[in-house]
């Protein structure tokens, strides 16, 4: 996987690409890990960015991730992709209880003949370690999901990209009255993403 | 004033928002000039816009109508709406003028009110998600962070048990104890006052007071007390004497009756145990007092409780037999006994009704026995057997914590606390170095006082009530009682 990036000093387009799309393989599993989405016995430990993480083991949402984040590179690649969203919403009521929003920016400048940028993996996933570390601090504050919840990736791109094959449009999902926490964000110099986290306010359920 | 006007010219090609000067005119601009030059050609505004039109583009007669005029004219009887007084050239102009374009402060202000609601603006992005349902955890899955994070008490606290000294609360002594097996020589009453028989004696301890009375004594000799209760009410002592005789004592009035070994009361009638395995019924009102008699022992019967309703008799004898009687009905001799079980190995000794099921029997076996055994007497069946390990002499139900006491011999000479329905093993209270012949609990059911083959009587302090737990419990007694009186008015 890291085959493409070591090669070179610096970071290459599609190297950036694959960083970001691991972080989010990572990122969307240790969420649906933190916040109950799945049950725990359902995820597998693995060390990766010298942390231990969780990754999911049932069958389905493993297919799901990988479609996802696999076109999601193809996007990253193409710098055509502007935010990666994560809604949870109650199974019962559908209603955006929280919403993990991931804004990308793209480089457009950057091509994929154009000479490596100087910024080393090494630095790339610290910064990328410490999100994920907020990422599960964020529990500590979340208000608990009660419900049984379902959970949806958006992604937004730019307004003239071909409609993938199974791929649909959708609307923001945005939550009435909500909370938002900034978290920290990473840049590999060719994508720069920040987090961020929207929930519900308890005292409007 | 010159570089004044120079600013404003250069604010002027800035602001979008005004007019372009070198540019087409808008359409909105021609309309109005061209509905001004239209008023200009001389028709006033109370005539219709489509008139002048009609006059250049349709024909102003349909062909049909060419050579009969309007019947509207001659007042026929038709309605034809006149359409003159009306604005058409007004109207025209509002509904035209809603097709035009947005000037350019419209679409930033849309743009902003996109992003407000939207999040972001849906000229830039298109949001695209994998096509199907959202995806959630398999049918079932409850969120288990609920139970990490939403308990109030942990369970442990609650069932908490609590402490029991190992070491009685007092030790009496009781001299000349008869060490006999099959005798009952402790009862304490509902008065607080411990009876305890020994040889020929029989004392009272005032558990209150601490007083010690000697309530009677045999005349003879060789004669010996078999057996003594309380009636529930706590005025009334009933002794039974080797001499065959039941004797009713309140301090010097005395009733006379047969042989018994073991006795127990309910109400007006005494029933006593004896030797040859018959139960006698006894109305203690009257001088003659005998009612009926039970037979269903082979044997001296041993053990003899009321049910705390007053609805059932257990016996149990030394044929290892346990019976259940029914109450005795005015005048009913020779009554069958509802329950007869043989599942006992041993010597039935020690009976106990529980005090908070009333149909719930629990009797123990003697040596060759050992075991406890709970009976549904509704049903007639075993709920549950345990193996002790020892021989039982007595138990009694401790319902402060719902417990089950049992008193034992050979070979660990304790006495066991059991946790009910369960049975498993709450504490073991061991001190006694004979074993213990009876057992019995304090009104308020906060001490067990045993009596053992090492003459003493010991008390133990096991089911003390939190206090404040006992406030609470009190007063829903108390409602609940008045709501029982409440509907037997």
């Amino acid at each position: 996987f890291m085959k493409m990036t070591c090669t070179a000093k610096g970071i290459t387009l599609k190297g950036s690409a694959e960083l970001v799309a691991e972080f989010f393989s990572f990122g969307i599993n240790s969420i649906l890990y933190q916040r109950g989405i799945y049950p725990p016995e359902t995820f597998t430990r693995v060390t990766h960015y010298d942390m231990s993480l969780q990754l999911t083991t049932d069958p389905k949402l493993k297919n799901y991730l990988t479609n996802v984040v696999s076109q999601l590179k193809e996007w990253l690649f193409e710098c055509t992709v502007q935010k990666l969203v994560l809604v949870i919403t109650c199974l019962e009521t559908n209603e955006v209880l929280e919403r993990w929003q991931f804004d990308i920016e793209c480089d457009k400048s950057a091509k994929e003949s154009s000479a490596p940028r100087e910024k080393s993996i090494k630095t790339i996933q610290d910064e990328i370690r410490s999100v994920i570390r907020q990422v599960t601090a964020t529990v500590t504050f979340l208000p608990l999901l009660e419900t049984p919840c379902a959970f949806d990736l958006l992604v937004y791109t730019d307004k003239d990209l071909v409609v993938p094959e199974k791929w649909e449009e959708s609307g923001p999902q945005i939550i009435n009255q909500s909370e938002e926490v900034r978290l920290r964000s990473f840049t590999t110099s060719i994508h720069k993403v920040n987090s961020m986290v929207a929930y519900k306010r308890i005292d409007s359920v | 004033m010159a570089q004044f006007g120079f600013e404003n010219d250069i604010h002027s090609i800035l602001k979008l928002d005004m007019p372009i000067t070198n540019a087409p005119m808008a359409r909105w601009q021609r309309k109005v000039s061209s509905s001004n030059t239209l008023a200009l050609n001389g028709l006033s505004p109370g005539k219709s816009a489509n008139v002048s039109q009609s006059s250049s583009k349709t024909p102003s007669k349909t062909p049909g109508k060419n050579k009969k005029p309007t019947p509207s004219r001659i007042g026929g009887d038709r309605f034809i709406p006149v359409r003159n007084s009306k604005q058409m050239d007004v109207a025209s102009f509002l509904l035209s003028k809603e097709n035009e374009p947005m000037d350019m402060n419209n679409t930033e202000n849309q743009k902003a009110w996109s992003i407000c609601l939207n999040g972001y603006n849906i000229e830039d992005a298109k949001i695209l998600h994998l096509g199907g349902k959202p995806l959630n955890a398999p049918e079932g899955y409850q969120n288990n962070l609920k139970v990490l994070y939403s308990q109030a008490t942990t369970p442990a606290s609650v069932k908490k048990t609590r402490y029991i000294s190992s070491t009685p609360d007092r030790i009496l002594d009781a001299p000349e104890l008869r060490n006999d097996f099959y005798l009952n020589l402790l009862d304490w009453s509902s008065q607080n006052v411990l009876a305890v028989a020994l040889l020929n004696s029989v004392y009272l301890w005032d558990a209150t007071q601490g007083d010690i009375v000697l309530l009677m004594k045999m005349e003879r000799e060789e004669d010996y007390i078999c057996s003594l209760a309380w009636t529930k009410e706590g005025s009334y002592l009933a002794v039974g004497t080797s001499d065959c005789k039941v004797q009713l004592l309140h301090l010097t009035q005395r009733h006379i009756a047969t042989l018994c070994i073991c006795l127990a009361q309910h109400g007006i009638s005494l029933p006593s145990g004896s030797r040859s395995g018959q139960i006698h019924h006894h109305d203690v009102r009257v001088a003659d007092h005998h009612i009926c008699t039970l037979t269903g022992h082979s044997q001296e019967v041993c053990g003899l409780r009321w049910s705390p309703d007053g609805r059932y008799l257990a016996s149990g004898g030394n044929d290892n037999l346990v019976h259940v009687w029914p109450r005795v009905q005015e005048g009913g001799a020779g009554s069958q006994s509802v329950h007869c079980w043989n599942e006992h190995q041993g010597a039935v000794k020690a009976l106990a009704w529980c005090s908070w099921q009333p149909n719930i029997l629990a009797s123990g076996g003697g040596t060759s026995d050992r075991r406890i055994r709970i009976w549904n007497v509704n049903s007639g069946s075993c709920i549950s057997s345990l193996d002790t390990q020892s021989q039982i002499s007595s138990m009694v139900f401790a319902p402060n914590y719902k417990e089950l006491v049992s008193g034992h011999g050979y070979a660990h000479n304790n006495v066991v606390i059991w946790k009910y329905p369960s049975l498993t093993k709450v504490v073991e209270l061991n001190g006694h170095e004979d074993r213990v012949l009876n057992l019995t609990l304090s009104p308020d059911c906060s001490t067990v006082a045993t009596v053992a083959g090492d003459e003493t009587i010991r008390l133990w302090k096991s089911f003390e009530v939190d206090p404040v737990k006992k406030k609470a419990k009190e007063r829903l007694v108390k409602s609940t009682n008045s709501v029982i009186h409440q509907s037997i008015r």
